[in-house]
């Protein structure tokens, strides 16, 4: 494979062209977020966590989103209430496929949908006296609840309620964990301060406050993974792989989690992060505060997953060094038979990539391993740190844009015609109808899971089975 | 901990298969027992089983505060959904931005469709100040990239809570040239506050209304023939509001649809995107002020629309979902009188063939008990048909749903003796449901795919009817509405409970005998 992609594209000329369509302010605004990565580069050469410019549509979304629909909601053994307004509850709920095992409304409650319901009377009076009855409600009928968390949909802060004091006198009276959660939509520019938020809440109102069930017994071969939300069972395929090489995974983050593992994670050896932008800020609290250092890995495509297993042995012994490597050669014939199968069928196609979180670089090595290429790649939400750790993983040429619009991702994809679109629901049949193979990357488009050895198989599968399919063949009527 | 790789490269395992492998089951297990401290399997057996009872149905009714998987959205998807059947129309949505990826995906999610709207991308800084220099920017941004005919504006909570007057803000935007001074910008206030997506609907269908029919100049000129039907908010409007274009064909009636989402919601791959397609023409919608008489198909979705359509001198009428025999007649013979014209000689066919099917079907029908949830105007609609083909509608639920709506439900019961078991439930939601449910056990569950836990929970069929629909493809492209309509709810509701008979039967040597090949 060559060190560049894009080669003989005049990308500067095109990106200049698609600015050409904004009015004078806003054109310079855009202009900062979108550039061709250059070679040696340190970042990626865009601003990037700045607010959305209005009527645009961009792809984000808010705070909610990332603390409720992100963080949070995948925890499994607590009641989360969407906090005002049906409406944000309504839409997320069951939206992510963060799976998890449990006995729904009696003692898990991942697919179910709790909201204060807001009414006039109560933007005008104050939600405090309805939360008060909510929190008694939901101890009252599904009395196994281990905690609940209170997520504020925008007219919380606006209004002036206390859901702190609330929180305070409930979680007294119930004897369990209430956590108040500011993450209103309108905070911040994104889904990341939510996850900021979110996490900020973890450290006070779950570490701080709360003492776990007695009855947890350390090893030295303890770790966590954090920022995992088990999309399709992501977590489960990872977590098998730590549990194979000899290590001892207390706690997931979030994805089939539960309040014990919450206030378990800092009995960890090391923290093992996959999703940095959501999850980094607990994982450098816990290393100020506890000294537990913590680590990313990825596990998306067997070159990325063998080379993170070997850093997360290098941290423990000899024998889980050993097991580390009998894991990896063990997997190898899996792993040979994939690409022997996919990569005839997959070799040489182009992916643009339009994801939040870490998948726009993370998942950049498991096309390489089908040695696809990636030709673009951009993020919904994130920060400077999730740009300097790009080029690592793209290549010189690459096209990088920052909170894309969805003009500027249809004019990209037109002009460059990818043999491959990752991206979200939002943009899935967009491409479609213009004749291009699709998956959906936040979702897996409901298949998965796509971390660990066994997902990368089924990541191949999916891969060829979009760019593959014969309707592709049918756009073009034959009169 | 090793054990043998069950992925393979021939036969690609996922999490339908993967899971059930052994080394997963061991994981899952190793994970429960080690770090989920969670509650032993007979406590949770124990609340399980209470949750199932009357006592806790009644502690479950005496809820006060909490909503638990309710029937209803928010005020500005209706909106939205409202403008989106308007020619080139691009809906504005004023206030955080995350609201509008969430409308977008769930309308994508059922109509497996792309789906276009802009925020004004509201930030703590506008909470303070107010949002009218995010209105500025964003009509100019929306108008030069998008290049609509018209920009639909509407409220999510934040900009109502801060009281931003979107009036006042879209004249200040014009006088600042972000979009020309003639260019139409209707605008609905939707706060999710009050009401549902339905009243979000009635509120945006309103606006565009008052937008188009305020003209002075207009007000004295003669209505014209012309009949206006305003659809509603409709998971299967695509089906639908073909059909209603295919019945006025037929009748030969001069009908104007307003909102037609038909074709913006489906939209061809042909190797071209199309932002926008189809939808009233502006035009239309000017001139449909003219018209004789405004027809809503859904009662709930339309209540301020209605009055004001009366108020310009139309003659109006009201349906509530018109499903089923003597619901599409209605709607027929309506038509037939403000038109003056006959109903065509083809639709008394269909009518019959209707009729021939349920009558070959009906062994399959009668006395089969039902639970029907969704907005009010379906359960009113569906509870009808069901009643009609001798089915028994039981528990009739509606988050959205009034005490005048539950009368109207209890009216339909009453009138037929298939309704003495059933009962309205308005106000309520799901998890009401689950309790009726498990009390007063019906046969088959028609709702929407959030009843799959109903389904997954108390073994109830369901049988997928209204909107949204995310697991299973396609089935709004088919109408509900009108005979031909009738036909497809019939077939679907069939094909479940016979589906679900071969079920009960399928164990060999033991069940063999009902396992019929002729039902």
């Amino acid at each position: 494979m060559s060190l560049s992609v894009n080669q003989g594209v005049d990308l500067k000329g095109l990106v200049d062209s698609v600015l050409e369509a904004y009015p004078d302010k806003s054109r310079k605004r855009r202009a900062k977020h979108l550039n061709v990565l250059e070679a040696e580069a340190k970042d990626c050469g865009v601003k990037s966590n700045i607010k959305s410019i209005p009527g645009v549509m961009t792809i984000r979304g808010c705070a909610y989103a990332g603390s409720k629909g992100v963080v949070w909601g995948p925890i499994k053994d607590m009641i989360h209430i969407s906090h005002g307004p049906v409406g944000c509850g309504y839409y997320s709920w069951s939206g992510r496929r963060n799976y998890y095992i449990g006995d729904t409304g009696v003692d898990s409650w991942g697919t179910m949908h709790f909201t204060s319901d807001f009414q006039e009377k109560d933007i005008v009076f104050g939600g405090d006296k309805k939360l008060h009855k909510v929190i008694e409600e939901i101890n009252e009928l599904f009395p196994l609840v281990k905690g609940i968390s209170i997520q504020s949909e925008c007219p919380i802060g606006l209004i002036g309620d206390d859901i702190e004091a609330v929180a305070r006198a409930k979680a007294t009276e119930i004897g369990k964990p209430v956590i108040p959660v500011r993450c209103e939509g309108f905070r911040g520019v994104s889904q990341s301060l939510g996850h900021h938020i979110a996490n900020d809440t973890i450290r006070d109102w779950i570490f701080e406050k709360t003492e776990p069930v007695p009855g947890f017994e350390s090893t030295p071969y303890d770790v966590t993974i954090i920022g995992d939300y088990n999309i399709g069972g992501d977590a489960w395929s990872s977590r098998i792989l730590l549990e194979e090489i000899g290590l001892r995974v207390i706690a997931q983050w979030s994805g089939d989690g539960t309040l014990a593992e919450l206030e378990n994670t800092p009995k960890a050896k090391v923290n093992l992060i996959h999703c940095y932008r959501s999850m980094n800020y607990i994982a450098r609290h816990m290393e100020e505060k506890f000294g537990i250092p913590w680590m990313e890995y990825n596990f998306f495509g067997p070159s990325q997953i063998a080379e993170s297993l070997r850093k997360i042995a290098a941290l423990f012994d000899d024998k889980i060094k050993e097991n580390a490597e009998k894991v990896i050669a063990k997997y190898q014939p899996l792993v040979d038979a994939v690409i022997a199968k996919y990569k005839p069928r997959l070799e040489g196609k182009k992916v643009m990539i339009y994801v939040g979180g870490l998948r726009p670089r993370h998942v950049v090595d498991a096309y390489h391993d089908l040695a696809m290429e990636v030709v673009g790649t951009g993020y919904e939400f994130a920060h400077n740190d999730d740009y300097q750790r790009t080029p690592h993983y793209v290549k010189e040429g690459t096209l990088i844009y920052d909170d894309v619009t969805a003009f500027e991702l249809e004019k990209f994809v037109e002009a460059i015609r990818p043999d491959l679109v990752a991206s979200g629901i939002k943009e899935k049949y967009v491409f479609q109808k213009m004749g291009l193979p699709f998956r959906q990357m936040h979702s897996w488009d409901y298949s998965g899971p796509y971390h660990g050895y066994d997902g990368f198989a089924i990541f191949a599968r999916d891969m060829d089975m979009a760019i593959n399919n014969p309707v592709w063949g049918l756009t073009k009527a034959p009169f | 901990m090793s054990h043998p790789v069950s992925q393979s490269a021939d036969k690609v395992i996922d999490h339908m298969t993967l899971f059930r492998q052994p080394e997963y089951k061991e994981l899952f297990e190793r994970k429960k027992v080690e770090f989920e401290f969670g509650h032993s399997d007979e406590k949770v057996a124990e609340v399980s089983a209470w949750t199932k009872t009357k006592e806790y149905q009644e502690k479950n009714f005496a809820r006060e505060a909490v909503t638990i998987n309710p029937t209803k959205a928010c005020q500005p998807i209706g909106a939205m959904f409202a403008a989106q059947g308007f020619e080139g129309t691009l809906p504005f949505v004023h206030g955080s931005q995350g609201c509008v990826a969430y409308y977008r995906t769930h309308l994508t999610r059922h109509f497996k469709e792309p789906n276009s709207a802009v925020s004004s991308s509201m930030t703590e800084d506008a909470a303070v100040f107010g949002g009218l220099n995010n209105m500025i920017d964003g009509l100019a941004n929306a108008h030069s990239l998008y290049k609509p005919k018209m920009i639909a504006v509407f409220t999510t909570c934040m900009a109502e809570v801060i009281g931003d007057d979107l009036g006042g803000f879209i004249q200040n935007a014009k006088n600042k040239e972000s979009v020309p001074q003639d260019f139409p910008v209707p605008h609905a206030h939707t706060p999710a506050f009050v009401g549902s997506h339905i009243t979000g609907y009635d509120n945006m269908m309103k606006g565009i209304l008052s937008y188009f029919w305020a003209k002075e100049e207009d007000f004295e000129t003669p209505k014209t023939q012309s009949i206006n039907i305003i659809p509603g908010f409709d998971g299967f409007a695509v089906g639908n509001n073909r059909e209603l274009k295919r019945l006025f064909g037929l009748f030969g009636i001069d009908a104007t649809i307003l909102s037609d989402v038909s074709d913006n919601f489906d939209t061809p791959a042909d190797g071209e995107y199309r932002m926008y397609d189809g939808g009233t023409t502006l035009e239309a919608t000017k001139a449909a002020q003219h018209a004789k008489a405004t027809i809503s198909m859904q009662e709930y979705n339309t209540t301020q629309t209605l009055q004001f359509c009366k108020e310009k001198g139309q003659d109006v009428a009201k349906f509530n979902y018109p499903l089923g025999v003597a619901a599409t007649d209605e709607l027929l013979m309506k038509l037939s009188e403000l038109t003056g014209k006959a109903i065509p000689a083809e639709l008394r066919l269909e009518r019959g063939r209707l009729v021939d099917a349920v009558a070959d079907s009906h062994t399959h029908l009668h006395g089969k008990r039902f639970a029907v949830y969704g907005d009010p105007d379906f359960c009113l609609g569906m509870t009808r048909f069901l009643l009609e083909m001798g089915a028994e509608p039981v528990h009739i639920l509606s988050t959205s749903g009034s005490k005048k709506w539950e009368k109207q439900v209890k009216k339909l019961l009453d009138g037929s003796p298939f309704g003495k078991n059933g009962a309205a439930y308005g106000g309520k939601d799901l998890w009401h449901m689950r309790s009726l449910m498990f009390t007063d056990p019906v046969d088959y569950l028609i709702g929407n795919s959030y009843g799959k836990y109903l389904e997954r929970d108390t073994k109830t069929p369901l049988i997928r009817l209204t909107y949204p629909i995310f697991d299973r493809h396609h089935h709004h492209r088919y109408p509900t509405w009108g005979y031909q309509g009738a036909l497809n709810v019939l077939v679907r509701i069939l094909d479940r409970i016979l589906e679900d008979a071969d079920r009960q039967t399928d164990e060999v040597g033991k069940t063999d005998y009902s396992f019929d090949l002729i039902r």
